[in-house]
């Protein structure tokens, strides 16, 4: 069915459907990016979704249940997200200058958010220093969960959130996306051969003072 | 229990196809393509009123319908048919939705489409996927059993 269907056609529907601003989400699929394939959604209010390994079923179900059933692929509206992807994959932007929509998360996960959207670029915190800036030392774990349902991540970095050890600890994309997305940064400065012993302690290092001044954080 | 209303792109992948080939029998390939995107256009608008997710593809049938009679009656010389005010999607099967309730699926539609959006039976049978034969049985055994229970 999809086939035979005329794709100027469909284009053409979709393009007039997002010109006309009559979707609550529009969505595409960014099939390879250097972290693998990524679904990015956008509301009328800004970047909504930012998804690694998609299954669009699941996700147009969620973005529907959370912003309104009107969820349609098309490609304009983000194209503004996909060029500056395409800057921070290439090393070219540290900052991110689109919008993000965050309001369909509750008010703390919201206050964590805020706090984390000024990490800068080549630095990390960890769980435990956002927790203090949000009001609470000990909720290093409710952060961590924070971070876990973080809908945007990369633009909003949880990547640059680090156990108070050094240790990347965990990641909704997996570890390994989060140690490619901090080596990008320049965040992790070189390659350190996972220890054999069972405390993986990687070395993350602040990039201050040019990147010189390299020390274990945490 | 009723079906939830889909995210929209699930529901145009769903019937977009079958929506062409419907517009294509009736004005021809080339106007088929536009009578095309004004159907998903005003499916688009109404769709947050859609309180759930049956019947969508008789109701996106019968959106392009009337796309078809609205493009017959432009064409129509100036004053020989009176001009109709614009008709709100939802509202045919609104009113008819309580009075409606008790009727089998099929009857349902069939009453719906053919008294609350004045559908032709072979209209009626392409949008349940059905015939005209069946679609014209499907609404009498309805308004017949709508009639007794008014008594």
């Amino acid at each position: 069915m999809t086939k035979t269907f005329s794709p100027a056609l469909d284009e053409r529907f979709r393009a007039a459907a997002a010109a006309e601003g009559l979707l609550d989400v529009a969505y595409d699929i960014l099939p390879d990016t250097p972290i693998g394939a990524l679904l990015v959604g956008v509301s009328n209010h800004g970047l909504c979704r930012l998804s690694f390994d998609p299954e669009p079923e699941r996700e147009l179900e969620e973005l529907a249940r959370l912003f309104g059933s009107r969820v349609l692929r098309a490609s304009r509206p983000l194209d503004r997200v996909r060029l500056e992807l395409d800057e921070y994959f290439a090393g070219r932007r540290h900052h991110f200058d689109v919008e993000t929509d965050v309001r369909t998360q509750p008010a703390y996960n919201r206050r964590v958010l805020a706090e984390l959207s000024r990490v800068e670029y080549g630095h990390t915190t960890t769980y435990g220093a956002l927790a203090a800036q949000t009001g609470n030392p000990r909720a290093a774990r409710a952060v961590g969960t924070v971070m876990n349902r973080n809908p945007v991540p990369i633009v909003l970095p949880c990547h640059r959130v680090v156990g108070a050890n050094g240790s990347l600890t965990g990641y909704g994309g997996g570890l390994d996306r989060k140690e490619h997305l901090l080596r990008l940064d320049g965040a992790i400065l070189s390659a350190v051969a996972k220890p054999a012993v069972s405390r993986p302690i990687w070395v993350v290092l602040r990039r201050e003072a040019g990147g010189k001044a390299a020390g274990l954080f945490g | 229990m009723t079906t939830a209303v889909p995210p929209f792109e699930t529901f145009y992948e769903t019937h977009r196809a079958e929506v062409l080939r419907f517009l294509g029998r009736r004005v021809g390939r080339q106007q088929a393509e536009d009578a095309f995107q004004e159907t998903f256009l005003r499916a688009l608008r109404a769709y947050p009123r859609l309180e759930h997710g049956e019947y969508l593809r008789a109701w996106v049938l019968t959106i392009a319908s009337r796309i078809v009679l609205d493009d017959v009656r432009k064409r129509r010389p100036q004053g020989e048919l009176p001009e109709l005010p614009v008709e709100d999607e939802l509202a045919a099967f609104e009113q008819l939705a309580p009075l409606t309730d008790g009727l089998p699926p099929n009857q349902r539609a069939a009453v719906v489409l053919r008294y609350g959006y004045d559908l032709g039976y072979d209209e009626i049978g392409d949008a349940l996927g059905s015939t005209e034969a069946a679609a014209r049985q499907a609404a009498s055994a309805g308004v017949r059993r709508l009639r007794k229970e008014q008594q």
